[in-house]
């Protein structure tokens, strides 16, 4: 019975944060405490049972059984009903989105969730869409979770209203959408050759398409990689991302952090499934894009962390910074450059989305950005900060101090200095590019030259800003600072603190999510012949 | 058909592009409903065009060749739901913007 329970689990990611969030718009927005405890809850539950899956992959896995099950929604067979697929890499992604998940929301709950309606809803939306992108094994469900994600991204973008976010949520909007289109003609064309969508599907019929059929393919996924691409934010896709980001309510950016890692998890799933092997005509397609795009994608984000003078655009490109290493790394090899990249993005992703929180802690002293415009519809809370400023809560003292090495943490962690959990990634990325064969190719000098630059670039930028704001005399009052405020920021740098102590365990497991992403028979075999077994048995 | 098909996905994707590429609100969203559409037809094309062939297997079964593909139509009837959302929430971004920058420029200023 209890491993009947386990099986199911797999769908609670999914289902949970649909269920609650849809309830909770059935409140009225003026019960905002039992909103809060609501999505709060939720939130809990989901890193409860993310972890309960990544615990179950790694233990199963270490174990040296198979550690990708395949979980059939309609009960289906695989390569007609809908499947979801649970292996390392999408329990590691899940993992990640439930601890931003649930930091970005206990600081919502301190001032932000109350500048705009139906925030806790969309908010648990946009949960359900990442984990749903994270969890399915199908190109189309891939679409229509990239879809919630989006729709709910949109609503969070605007949430706090003013003139900067409506005019970023246009452009925002506008790009998403066309990007979307481009995802299904690119999903149309690999079905055209195909005919299918189911991802395991198509790694086993793809090396067999034949000479004619593969421009069409290859064009396919050339229009299918673009759309993921623009959502990493790869060099010229890319110049949404900053401008977006900084205009978004704290807590919002701070969950967009993982956002642009989607594109980076599509690519990485797709590209690797489909094109990661060494038979057929279309084996290692467009390798030399990823990694060239990528350098130039780091470039670009050099020359923008040192240009931009407030704090909200530097962690944007950081972002694209982080986004260009990633996708250089996945052009550049595979194994262990692989496994360091993997590291490489669940600490940057931390790190980035504790800076965004601590940014807004700082820049409070200089003012005030909660913006709330007029009231859309009847039941909008307008007017909320006046109100907020009354409750202060419970009030830190040293309030400076610890922002200041807030601060200091974040930029080491993104910058990737030692002895922090960035260095140790950055360093395992450098080794795998090295030992990657006989001689090392002068494509491999280069990008470890941009991944030891821009995490200068990174420093730099960073340290002048500090300097300036933090550290140098002001007349500015300090800030209150909040345990609602305080508490996630701590959370996430001390899940980076545990990814240093423990950097061999999770390093293990990284390598082990590169292994397993090279073992795409691996994955069909979980995914088709496994499942149609289990479904026949499961069957009274 | 197929000549028929393929002009009508190529005038409203261009159209589309052209739209899109204009600096005002609402010729984007029209850009983009077009582009949708050129989508659905493309993604309706590439399950084979057929004519009085049903999507649904009846209760004496044919050979495959005498169906219509349905996988295509169940997504383009996802693709056509999704857009429509899509549209009616980049609208009400449109307004938005309208009312506060007051005007209709993508950028949110003419530049003037």
């Amino acid at each position: 019975m209890s491993g009947d329970w386990a099986r199911h689990l797999i769908i609670v990611p999914v289902l949970l944060p649909l269920v609650a969030g849809a309830a909770i718009l059935l409140l009225k927005e003026r019960h905002a405490l039992a909103k809060r405890v609501a999505a709060l809850g939720t939130a809990t539950v989901l890193l409860g049972v993310s972890i309960l899956l990544l615990v179950q992959v790694a233990s199963a896995g270490f174990a040296g059984h198979r550690a990708t099950t395949a979980y059939l929604v309609g009960d289906w067979p695989a390569p007609f009903g809908i499947v979801l697929v649970l292996d390392w890499l999408s329990a590691l992604m899940l993992a990640l989105t439930s601890t931003l998940g649930l930091t970005s929301l206990i600081y919502a709950t301190a001032r932000w969730d109350r500048a705009g309606p139906r925030f806790h809803s969309l908010f648990l939306f946009q949960l359900m869409g990442l984990n749903g992108a994270f969890l399915t094994g199908d190109l189309f469900n891939l679409f229509v979770f990239f879809e919630v994600l989006l729709a709910a991204s949109f609503g969070l973008l605007l949430h706090g209203s003013g003139k900067a976010r409506i005019k970023a949520a246009l452009h925002y909007v506008a790009i998403n959408v066309a990007t979307s289109l481009l995802f299904l003609i690119g999903a149309a064309l690999v079905y055209g050759v195909t005919g299918t969508l189911n991802m395991a599907d198509l790694t086993d019929r793809i090396p067999a398409a034949g000479a004619d059929d593969l421009a069409i393919l290859q064009s396919g996924m050339a229009v299918l990689g673009i759309a993921f691409l623009v959502k990493a934010g790869m060099y010229p896709l890319g110049f949404w991302l900053s401008r977006t980001y900084s205009a978004a309510a704290p807590p919002v950016a701070a969950l967009f952090a993982i956002l642009s890692k989607v594109g980076v998890y599509a690519l990485l799933r797709v590209y690797l499934l489909l094109f990661g092997g060494d038979d057929g005509g279309a084996a290692n397609f467009g390798e030399e894009w990823l990694l060239f795009g990528g350098m130039a994608t780091i470039v670009y984000g050099m020359i923008g962390v040192l240009a931009v003078r407030t704090l909200k655009r530097m962690a944007g490109y950081s972002l694209i910074i982080s986004a260009g290493t990633l996708l250089a790394a996945v052009g550049a090899g595979q194994g262990d450059v692989l496994a360091g990249a993997l590291f490489y993005l669940v600490s940057s992703t931390l790190g980035v989305s504790a800076f965004y929180l601590l940014i807004e802690l700082i820049e409070r002293r200089e003012y005030d950005p909660l913006i709330a415009g007029e009231p859309v519809f009847d039941d909008e809370y307008a007017g909320a900060p006046d109100e907020l400023e009354t409750e202060v809560g419970v009030v830190i003292p040293a309030t400076l101090a610890i922002i200041g090495g807030g601060f200091a943490f974040c930029a080491l962690l993104i910058a990737g200095l030692p002895p922090l959990s960035g260095f140790i990634s950055k360093f395992a990325m450098i080794d795998g590019l090295l030992n990657l064969g006989q001689t090392v190719p002068p494509t491999s000098w280069l990008l470890i030259a941009l991944i030891i630059g821009s995490g200068l670039a990174i420093l730099v930028a960073t340290s002048r800003a500090g300097i300036d704001l933090i550290w140098g005399p002001s007349d500015m009052p300090t800030p209150a600072l909040r345990v609602s405020e305080a508490v996630p920021v701590g959370l996430l740098l001390a899940v980076c603190l545990g990814l240093m102590v423990f950097a061999g365990p999770v390093m293990r497991y990284m390598e082990r999510t590169g292994q397993s992403l090279a073992d795409r028979k691996g994955y069909v075999e979980a995914v088709l012949r496994v499942s149609r077994t289990q479904a026949r048995a499961d069957r009274p | 058909m197929e000549l028929v098909l393929a002009l009508g996905i190529g005038i409203l994707t261009s159209s589309g592009v052209w739209l899109i590429l204009r600096p005002r609100t609402f010729q984007v969203i029209l850009g983009l409903s077009l582009l949708s559409y050129a989508v659905n037809l493309f993604i309706y094309a590439i399950g084979r065009l057929k004519v009085d062939a049903p999507p649904i297997v009846g209760a004496v079964a044919g050979a495959a060749s005498q169906y219509d593909d349905p996988l295509p139509q169940a997504l383009v009837l996802t693709a056509i739901v999704i857009s429509f959302a899509m549209t009616a929430l980049l609208l009400v971004v449109l307004l938005a913007s309208r009312g506060i920058t007051g005007t209709d420029h993508v950028d949110g200023d003419d530049g003037e």
